[in-house]
């Protein structure tokens, strides 16, 4: 067992479950990634030792608390090489979304702008942006992808318009294990539409490779805990220094004002102007816990092996006759594919029994899924506590799978 | 829990080659049904003579047992009452319950290959989608209604009773 190994299974203590008998091979990182020790005990060390409220408080204990709650976020702003107020923390990528389209876009746009998505976001990244259709009247454009996942770049272009007020696309595909270009492509698009700006869906990139924010150039940037092995419950936003002011509070309440008086109030400055009622102070924490967890290990090999993971397995899937692969070569490491004659409901179910966990379904992203001309896929996907022998069991299932279906079945006889 | 028993050689014949699968010329009656949560879908149509099912066909995608249970449905519904398929359809319940006792189960004949279903609690929802569709066909059958949909939605039996399994 190799040192990194050994460090894995002591680090997630959940790699010990045996599921059906068993040794659980976890390949659904995507939907939510494991959580280390580390951050398992930050949580539970401010239940343990400084449970109390943030800000204002006076006492010793709500101190620390404060000082643990704002360290996470500058620790999290500087993983992402931005400045500690320009962190908002949310519930999630899809809370942040929300909050964007419901305060930022509903005050700023109105009938007839224009917002450009692609074919292949998420429902989080889609549905906001169709109720602020419903609530002002905003029309909603979408870029395609080319037959092998990526992003058609000059429709791109040509589809940004003087109208377009933003432009709302994903780092990483959650389905295709697409890496858009988003340096590039802010760089490009703003060349062209100085008044675009740009929001980016974070959620699968933040986990896997070294994000500069000030570097992509984006107005907006949303991630979540959950995914890059932090807590549940907690998320980020990222608002620009320069646009930051033009951004109205999303909730209201404690926290985010200045004076309350009875017929109006103002309201402190970001990030906590977007930050209303007592915050996730434990969970933040954790996830600054889990920041510090990937600074330990260098985004650089958390890169390296995951790339070097998921060739594997992109060669080992695609060799299998009957199965499908979605996306392109060059990918994070996410990979989706459905297989002759196993609807991937039955190869989640078949591959279960072995210990092997993965996703079937539309993974959220339904208008992707009519694109690509199927109704679900099967999905696996890699994070670092992921090794070559989780490959092993996954190509071994997927081959009991084929072989459990294609056996000859006696006709009934009653 | 045997993914044999789950997936029997006779699902796997429905599967493969479902019964009763196409269209019908007339249609008396036509339901949709569909289970948005993975993705199955299935379309039933029925031709009736007075209360008894004349003719039925059916189209659809969807999982093996989602299809094997529709094909299984489709051939045994052409000849029965409504009476006699509003029995069969609470017998099939209580068998996904877990209700029935051997006898029982038995006459119900190549029905009761969807038994092992019982053992995947997630995939009961599959199991029963035609039989649920066809439920909503039947109460609606008087009604002049266009486009008849049963839609799977979560329901509080989501959380199970006890946690099956190990995990």
């Amino acid at each position: 067992m190799t040192a990194f190994w050994q460090k894995m299974t002591e680090d997630f203590p959940v790699l010990g479950q045996e599921p059906h008998g068993e040794r659980l091979v976890y390949l659904d990182s995507a939907a939510t990634s494991l959580t280390p020790e580390p951050v398992i005990e930050a949580v539970n060390s401010f239940y343990r030792s400084y449970n109390a409220n943030v800000h204002r408080g006076i006492h010793a204990l709500s101190e620390r608390a404060t000082r643990e709650y704002e360290g996470a976020r500058k620790n999290i702003a500087q993983f992402l090489g931005v400045e500690r107020s320009s962190i908002s923390f949310t519930k999630s990528t899809t809370e942040s979304i929300n909050f964007v389209a419901r305060s930022w876009a509903e005050e700023h746009f109105s009938s007839g702008d224009e917002i450009l998505l692609t074919e292949m976001e998420h429902h989080s990244n889609i549905v906001p942006w169709q109720l602020l259709k419903d609530r002002v009247g905003v029309t909603l454009k979408y870029v395609s992808i080319h037959d092998d996942g990526t992003l058609d770049r000059s429709e791109l272009m040509d589809k940004l318009s003087p109208k377009t007020r933003l432009l709302a696309l994903t780092h990483v595909s959650n389905v295709l294990g697409t890496v858009n270009p988003i340096e590039q492509i802010v760089t490009q698009v703003k060349e062209k539409n100085t008044d675009l700006r740009v929001l980016v869906d974070g959620a699968q990139a933040v986990p896997h490779m070294e994000v500069d924010l000030e570097e992509l150039g984006v107005d907006f940037y949303a991630f979540s805990g959950h995914k890059m092995l932090g807590p549940t419950g907690v998320g980020g936003l990222y608002v620009a220094p320069d646009i930051v002011d033009q951004v109205p509070p999303f909730l209201g309440g404690g926290e985010m004002i200045k004076q309350v008086q009875k017929q109006s109030s103002t309201w402190k400055k970001p990030p906590y102007k977007f930050e209303a009622g007592t915050p996730n102070i434990a969970q933040a924490i954790g996830l600054g816990a889990a920041v510090d967890y990937y600074r330990d290990l260098g985004m650089d090999t958390v890169r390296e092996r995951e790339e070097n993971l998921v060739d594997q397995a992109y060669t080992r899937l695609k060799e299998m006759e009957g199965v499908e692969v979605y996306g392109p070569e060059e990918r994070s490491g996410v990979i989706s594919f459905t297989m002759n004659q196993l609807h991937p409901h039955d190869i989640a179910t078949v591959v279960d029994q072995q210990g092997v966990a993965i996703r079937a379904g539309h993974h959220c992203t339904q208008p992707l899924m009519e694109r690509l001309g199927v109704s679900a896929t099967a999905r696996a996907s890699l994070s670092i506590y992921n090794r070559e022998e989780d490959i092993d069991e996954l190509v071994s299932a997927l081959k009991k799978a084929k072989q459990l279906f294609s056996r000859e079945p006696v006709t009934s006889e009653g | 829990m045997s993914l044999e028993s789950l997936y029997t050689d006779i699902i796997l014949d429905h599967y493969r080659s479902p019964r009763q699968f196409g269209e019908l010329e007339e249609v008396d009656l036509s339901v949709e049904g569909n289970n948005p949560l993975c993705g199955d879908e299935l379309k039933l149509f029925l031709q009736f003579d007075g209360e008894t099912v004349e003719k039925a066909r059916w189209q659809g995608q969807g999982c093996a047992i989602s299809q094997a249970s529709t094909s299984m449905m489709a051939d045994m519904l052409e000849g029965k009452t409504v009476e006699e398929l509003r029995e069969v359809a609470l017998q099939f319940r209580s068998m996904m319950q877990d209700e029935l006792d051997e006898e029982e189960i038995e006459e119900l004949g190549d029905l009761q290959a969807i038994q092992g279903v019982v053992k995947f609690p997630i995939r009961i929802k599959c199991a029963v989608l035609p039989w649920n569709t066809l439920q909503e066909a039947l109460l609606n059958r008087h009604k002049d209604v266009e486009n008849l949909t049963y839609e799977e939605e979560m329901e509080e039996d989501e959380v199970p009773d006890q946690i099956p399994g190990q995990i």
